[in-house]
């Protein structure tokens, strides 16, 4: 049983800290500038595709610096010439715009690689196993994972709080005009901004390619779990997004591990029954549900605080 | 009279061109070419279109071209329906399918109740792939045919590998929460509970169908219980990831696997360096030692530049061609009547059937291992240099289950 549990809080914090690597720059998106950026998942596919390509020329440890910098103008170029011109239409553009550009990039990049599954291997330096537990191995990727998340977090708090570009950033979002009188440029500003969010989701493509399945679907499969995250977190929050990852990876692991059901609490059905939907139901293991936790717990997180655990606001 | 002559030879080969597109066999060809199938439609697809090529190079089925018409039905039974009715109005008398038994039994059930409605105008289903018993069982057809092994006739070769394998002690079954992973599951505790009762089964989990991104959690369950084989049905990323993460906490089992070798599983177990402990259970496979079968793997990748994935299409096409000739006619009703107890050579050697009774196909199936190649095997897998491996061929009466099937027939 300790084994079970040792072994489940690690592979939840492991879970929850790629989670948080995924979910970072949306965070940061929609905290800066309100858009919630529906082609998030894109960009991070876009950042593994790159990054695979990148590492077959040059390597993967100059493809983890160049890919997250090309999703990172990709991104700047859609604020630019996208964003920014559909702006004073409202939320609702914003938001078209982002959904309708995650469908073009999803095409253009099967166009491109294919519809398969490439094969995008873990860096040789970093295949091997970090330490065993229970004879269970840890790879040394995913504590690399682990690290560069928390590096992330830490650098995007230090520089949102205690610096001046931060400050900048944060007064750009409430009173734009007055930023603008003071001499900065606030267009720029937002072009950064969305830029580094994209770069970030770009990062995590790069890392989370070899981990998980490196193809063209990629990002409609991980899409609807960030926005759990954000907003279980609390939209635009980032230390809310950091404790939400965390809760949900731990939840959605324990939840696998636990093979208790309505039939072992409460004793079987009585067999004269027969099969129905109810014993269906009664049968169903909590290990079964696991991985619709995440969505239960929206739901749950949006009756009880809308605003999500850490957020401020309501929208 | 020079007039006369030139406009014959200019309209006589389109005369003759409209001719034989009329004459033309259509095959709805309807699987996921768009969405997250689709990587699986595609390769199909190409498939069939080779299959088509090869058969119009020798003069098609008696004299008639085939065409393949490819229409993308997203994975989803609504569509594929709307897919259907689409060939039907383009004058399709055969479709075929493969991917998903909700799709399968959604378009057995058309199918069926398009040929009682509109008598004269029938269309036959070839299934290539949709593996659930029940479209063989309780919901069988007489307008479908199936050309894959159903899952519980793999089971039955399966367990019949098993049963011989000393060293299986404690099995671990672990699959997709839909029908086909739940009739994996439950074949496989009656099969083995019935062949080895000594076998434990440690565990049996259900996981969502393409939902799950890490697999860390099962592997813990699977390693506590210290199982020392899986069993799994999993396909695609459920497969690719489960795998990498079995790799990655050192978990050493052997692997009984319905679809290893389906896109992406290759490249996941040669990433994983699990030689020889994956196993896969086919109706044919690249390094199957066939003469034949190894000869038309290498024209086949060759020019596809993919490795036959399918040699159940190719018996499924070759044995369409075979049961038109004896019934001398392209006709639906006629070519289903042939099929009927139609004795078959396959693409790997032996011989099936297919059986009248509920219109499965039986025939001989093989489990091959995955790992490095000796010389006799020249095929590897998406260029990893690995490739699959005979283990055990199991022959036709060994390969079949009884159906409860009651068809009506026309």
């Amino acid at each position: 049983m300790l084994e079970l549990i040792v072994i489940s809080t690690l592979n939840g914090v492991l879970f929850g800290m790629l989670l948080f690597l995924l979910s970072s720059g949306l965070t940061v998106i929609f905290s800066m500038m309100g858009v919630l950026n529906f082609a998030h998942a894109s960009f991070y596919m876009l950042g593994a595709f790159f990054g695979f390509q990148l590492t077959k020329w040059i390597g993967f440890w100059p493809a983890l610096v160049l890919a997250p910098l090309l999703v990172g103008a990709i991104g700047m170029a859609v604020e630019r010439y996208g964003l920014r011109n559909t702006h004073k239409h409202g939320h609702v553009a914003e938001l078209l715009l982002t959904f309708g550009l995650a469908f073009a990039i999803e095409e253009i990049v099967s166009m491109i690689w294919g519809k398969s599954p490439l094969d995008y291997r873990v860096p040789a330096l970093l295949d091997f196993p970090a330490f065993t537990i229970f004879s269970t191995n840890y790879p040394a990727y995913k504590i690399f994972m682990l690290a560069i998340s928390v590096v992330i977090f830490v650098a995007l708090l230090l520089v949102l709080k205690r610096t001046r570009v931060g400050l900048i950033v944060q007064a750009a979002l409430t009173h734009p005009h007055m930023v603008g009188h003071l001499g900065h440029n606030v267009g720029r500003v937002f072009m950064v901004v969305f830029g580094v969010g994209s770069a970030l989701a770009g990062l995590a493509g790069v890392i989370a390619g070899p981990a998980l399945v490196t193809q063209s679907d990629m990002a409609a499969s991980l899409g609807p779990i960030l926005f759990v995250v954000i907003v279980f977190g609390g939209l635009g929050s980032l230390p809310g997004a950091f404790i939400a990852s965390l809760v949900i990876g731990l939840v959605q692991t324990f939840a696998v591990a636990l093979d208790g059901s309505l039939a072992s609490a409460f004793g079987p059905l009585d067999p004269s029954t027969g099969p129905s939907v109810l014993t269906d139901i009664w049968n169903v293991t909590i290990a079964q549900v696991a991985p619709i936790v995440p969505y239960m717990l929206l739901v749950l997180i949006l009756i009880v605080r809308p605003m999500g655990l850490m957020g401020t606001r309501e929208s | 009279m020079r007039k006369l002559t030139l406009a014959i030879a200019v309209i006589a080969p389109m005369l003759g061109h409209a001719a034989s597109a009329e004459d033309t066999i259509k095959i709805g060809y309807i699987d996921p070419l768009s969405g997250g199938g689709a990587s699986v439609g595609e390769g199909g697809l190409k498939t069939f279109q080779y299959l088509a090529d090869e058969l119009n190079a020798k003069g098609g089925i008696l004299g008639h071209k085939i065409e393949i018409v490819p229409l993308d039905n997203k994975t989803n039974p609504q569509e594929s329906l709307v897919q259907a009715q689409k060939a039907i109005d383009a004058g399709v008398h055969y479709i075929t399918q493969g991917n998903g038994s909700s799709v399968g039994a959604a378009l057995s059930d058309f199918v069926t109740k398009n040929n009682t409605r509109n008598p004269g105008k029938e269309v036959l289903y070839f299934n290539y792939a949709a593996v659930d018993p029940s479209l063989t069982n309780e919901k069988c057809s007489y307008w479908h045919f199936r050309w894959d092994a159903s899952s519980d006739i793999k089971m039955e070769a399966l367990t019949n590998y098993m049963k011989d394998t000393a060293s299986i002690k404690k099995v671990y079954l672990i699959n997709q929460d839909y029908s086909f992973g739940q009739s994996v599951r439950t074949d496989a505790r009656k099969m083995l509970g019935a062949k080895r009762p000594d076998i434990q089964i440690v565990g049996d989990e259900l996981h969502p169908l393409l939902k799950v991104t890490d697999f860390s959690p099962y592997i813990a369950k699977i390693k506590a219980s210290g199982a020392d084989s899986v069993v799994t049905g999993n396909w695609g990323q459920d497969f690719a990831l489960l795998l990498k993460a079995a790799a990655d906490a050192g978990l050493k089992v052997n692997w009984y696997t319905y679809y290893a070798g389906g896109a992406g599983g290759p490249t996941a177990i040669k990433q994983t360096g699990l030689d020889q402990q994956v196993f896969q259970i086919t109706e044919g496979f690249a390094n199957s030692g066939n003469k034949a079968a190894m000869d038309y793997e290498k024209a086949f990748r060759a020019k596809v530049n993919l490795s036959l994935w399918y040699p159940r299409a190719v018996n499924e096409m070759r044995m369409f061609k075979a049961a038109a000739e004896k019934a001398n006619s392209i006709d639906p009703v006629k070519v289903a009547a042939a099929l009927e107890d139609l004795k078959f050579e396959v693409l790997d050697g032996g011989t099936g059937i297919m059986r009248k009774d509920d219109h499965q196909f039986l025939q001989p199936i093989y489990i091959s291992s995955f790992g490095k190649l000796t010389e006799s095997e020249p095929f590897d897998e998406e260029s990893t240099g690995w490739g699959w491996h005979l283990v055990s061929r199991i022959d036709t009466p060994q390969a079949m289950v009884s159906t409860t099937c009651k068809m009506t027939r026309p």
